[in-house]
């Protein structure tokens, strides 16, 4: 799902500074999962903001509520009552859900609470680590079910760089060489005559963000 | 002939091949290149402009290697995949062929976090195979990448690439290469050498592809100046392994620096008699004034005049 | 941030109201509720304003609690859990230690004092030490002043 971290407090606190009132919203999804931003984590930090200011003598009222999803409509716009009673909103949904709001709510100041980080696999409780990259062309198949693009620090597409060690990355001895786990999966699937394919440059510019923000429209879905 | 270069005529001539590298300044410094030119000039076939290397900003290696050409030396003009993207790097291709450059290594490059300019964005649009195999496009099919547009003019390059035998997985470095060679490169130059037994292994594994046949495979030497430079490549350097062997004798030697020349010219012999090994390629970083003695002390000058 | 260190200011002729903190007690239904009964049987002398709010396991403790209790009205938040190898249910009072260190990471952003929020290990049988605990701890928060951050 996508990962996101709460942002700085201070950070908050700085953006919070010309209100007195204000909306906490948060989403049922992504950031609940990771712990950044859904209902009781929005709690703890509405809780931390309201004595922070509380502290300073310039209390802050507020609001929470938390739809299940935020980049959706129809969740979002459930919001519209609590929004005409504050002066601005602290979304800590993923990027998405922010601009979902600012889209409806066009005269309403929202601010981001996180920092929309990268979609992620949960490696245990508490850790997540960066899986894909969205890149429009999913070429999982060909490299053992591991992405390169996403986890090689080059976005390397035909084996690993001189700088592979010990099945670690040369950049960051924690994170594992991504080449290596798709030669080791190659090998324990016997497929590692594969990895002898010379995969091609690879479209950038065609089905990933390098041509443009990307829409999918389906017709048949429509109304 | 694929470029007519000075070194491709020496693997065509089947003489042993000798290349070095030179670090272009960081500015606009010319004569840093001169300098580095005037220890080289006579000694190499050819010499490697490194681009960035290490992701640090130095004079663009298109255009230290223009310099090179001027001050009567052949360059080895290196480019990564790293900085540029395939529009960048073809229009330095059309450059280069311009200006006379003959030789290139295609290489992914150094991460650019390991540099002066941490911040940058990232480009890696293509990957060292798939540059090796745009340069093959282009000087054989003639046409840009995708095989469309076509090119004004010849790019004839000799293409090289690079090779760790000392980095994991093992078993799969060979098979690295024979992709390399597939995807068209001409000669291969491999990380520095210390640890001769994995090399030998991996040149073995090379033959059995029957990779050796296809590409002039160069050994690469790096002369150790002390055992203080020994102990900090084999701890730092991701990719180069130094047995404890040899960073023993360099402790107790008496004096580091004699000793590491003396290593350097027995590992240029023993590499001269490993079949399928074609060349060496000297890297004497920041120490390119011991080029001569090297090279007349292991018994490779003086070099073949080509014409 | 600011912090009440002061006492409320002595109106003229009139005694000062001396500040009693208010303590929120979490206790564990295993060490810390026993312990309690046991103070209160003997009754030992304890804070006058006291909230004890059991729970089955220290464990069951989320960071929210402990910053409510203080947004809510407590200068001072305790947990009374079991010693570290004696979890009934094996890792509760290890989940509430880092619990509890990240709530003290956001005290320190609020500008609170982290003595506002202690853990206090204990067994069943320690009904002395629960009143001493709770009275050191209730001096201690005389001298620190109200809960700068409290909302109540």
């Amino acid at each position: 799902m996508i990962k996101a971290e709460q942002k700085p407090f201070e950070e908050i606190l700085e953006y919070l500074a010309p209100y007195n009132k204000i909306l906490l919203s948060g989403c049922g999804a992504c950031v609940t999962v990771c712990h950044a931003g859904g209902e009781k984590d929005g709690a703890l930090l509405a809780s931390a903001l309201r004595m922070a200011r509380q502290n300073i003598g310039k209390p802050l009222e507020i609001l929470e509520s938390t739809p299940a999803r935020q980049c959706e409509p129809e969740f979002a716009l459930e919001l519209s009552d609590t929004i005409g009673l504050v002066q601005a909103v602290l979304s800590v949904s993923c990027g998405v859900g922010v601009q979902t709001l600012t889209r409806h709510f066009p005269t309403t100041q929202i601010y981001p609470g996180v920092n929309t980080t990268f979609l992620g696999e949960t490696v245990e409780h508490g850790v997540w680590e960066e899986r894909c990259q969205a890149c429009g062309n999913c070429i999982l198949e060909k490299t053992a079910g591991v992405c390169p693009i996403a986890r090689c620090a080059k976005q390397l597409l035909n084996g690993p760089c001189g700088g592979s060690s010990n099945g670690k990355c040369e950049i960051k001895r924690e994170t594992d060489c991504a080449w290596q786990l798709i030669y080791d999966r190659s090998k324990s699937l016997g497929q590692l005559h594969r990895l002898t394919e010379i995969i091609p440059a690879k479209q950038w510019g065609v089905q990933s963000r390098d041509s443009g923000p990307r829409r999918i429209a389906r017709e048949d879905l429509k109304v | 002939m694929k470029s007519g270069s000075n070194l491709e005529k020496v693997f065509v001539n089947g003489n042993f091949a000798v290349t070095s590298e030179l670090g272009p300044p960081k500015g606009n410094d010319v004569g840093v290149i001169k300098r580095k030119v005037d220890f080289l000039r006579g000694y190499v076939d050819a010499v490697n402009i490194t681009d960035n290397q290490t992701a640090i900003v130095r004079m663009s290696s298109i255009a230290t290697s223009a310099f090179v050409i001027q001050m009567g030396m052949e360059p080895v003009m290196q480019m990564v995949t790293r900085d540029r993207n395939r529009i960048a790097m073809q229009s330095d291709l059309f450059g280069a062929a311009a200006l006379g450059i003959k030789n290139i290594v295609c290489l992914t490059g150094d991460h650019h976090t390991f540099g002066n300019q941490v911040h940058a964005k990232n480009v890696h649009d293509l990957d060292s195979v798939q540059l090796i195999n745009m340069v093959k496009t282009m000087r054989d099919e003639k046409t840009l990448m995708g095989g469309e547009e076509k090119i004004e003019g010849e790019i004839d390059m000799f293409i090289g690439g690079a090779a760790n035998p000392f980095a994991d997985p093992f078993e799969f470095r060979a098979l690295r290469t024979a992709k390399k060679a597939a995807a068209g490169v001409d000669f291969i130059q491999t990380q520095c050498i210390y640890d001769m037994v994995r090399f030998k292994e991996w040149m073995k594994m090379i033959r059995d592809l029957g990779v050796h046949e296809k590409v002039h495979i160069m050994a690469g030497i790096t002369p150790l100046k002390s055992a203080g430079m020994a102990r900090y490549m084999a701890k730092n350097v991701a990719g180069i392994t130094i047995p404890d062997a040899l960073i023993d004798r360099m402790a107790k030697a008496a004096k580091g620096s004699e000793e590491g020349i003396k290593i350097c010219i027995e590992q240029i012999q023993e590499v001269r008699e490993i079949e399928g090994v074609h060349g060496v390629h000297i890297m004497a970083i920041e120490w390119e004034q011991m080029i001569g003695r090297i090279t007349e002390m292991a018994g490779l000058l003086p070099r073949p005049q080509m014409d | 941030m600011g912090r009440a260190d002061e006492k409320q200011p002595e109106i003229q002729g009139e005694p000062m109201s001396p500040f009693e903190p208010k303590i929120v007690a979490f206790c564990c239904e295993q060490s810390g509720v026993p312990a309690a009964e046991m103070a209160k049987t003997l009754k030992l002398k304890m804070p006058n304003h006291l909230e004890l709010v059991p729970v089955p396991c220290s464990g069951r403790i989320e960071t929210l609690y402990l910053l409510k209790a203080l947004e809510g009205g407590a200068d001072g938040v305790v947990v009374f859990a079991c010693h570290e190898e004696n979890c009934r249910y094996l890792q509760g009072n290890v989940r509430l230690k880092s619990r509890v260190g990240y709530a003290k990471q956001i005290m320190g952003k609020i500008g609170l004092e982290q003595e506002r929020l202690e853990i206090f290990h204990l067994a069943t049988n320690s009904g002395v030490k629960f009143a001493e605990f709770l009275i050191q701890k209730a001096d201690q928060l005389e001298q620190l002043g109200p809960n700068p951050g409290k909302i109540a």
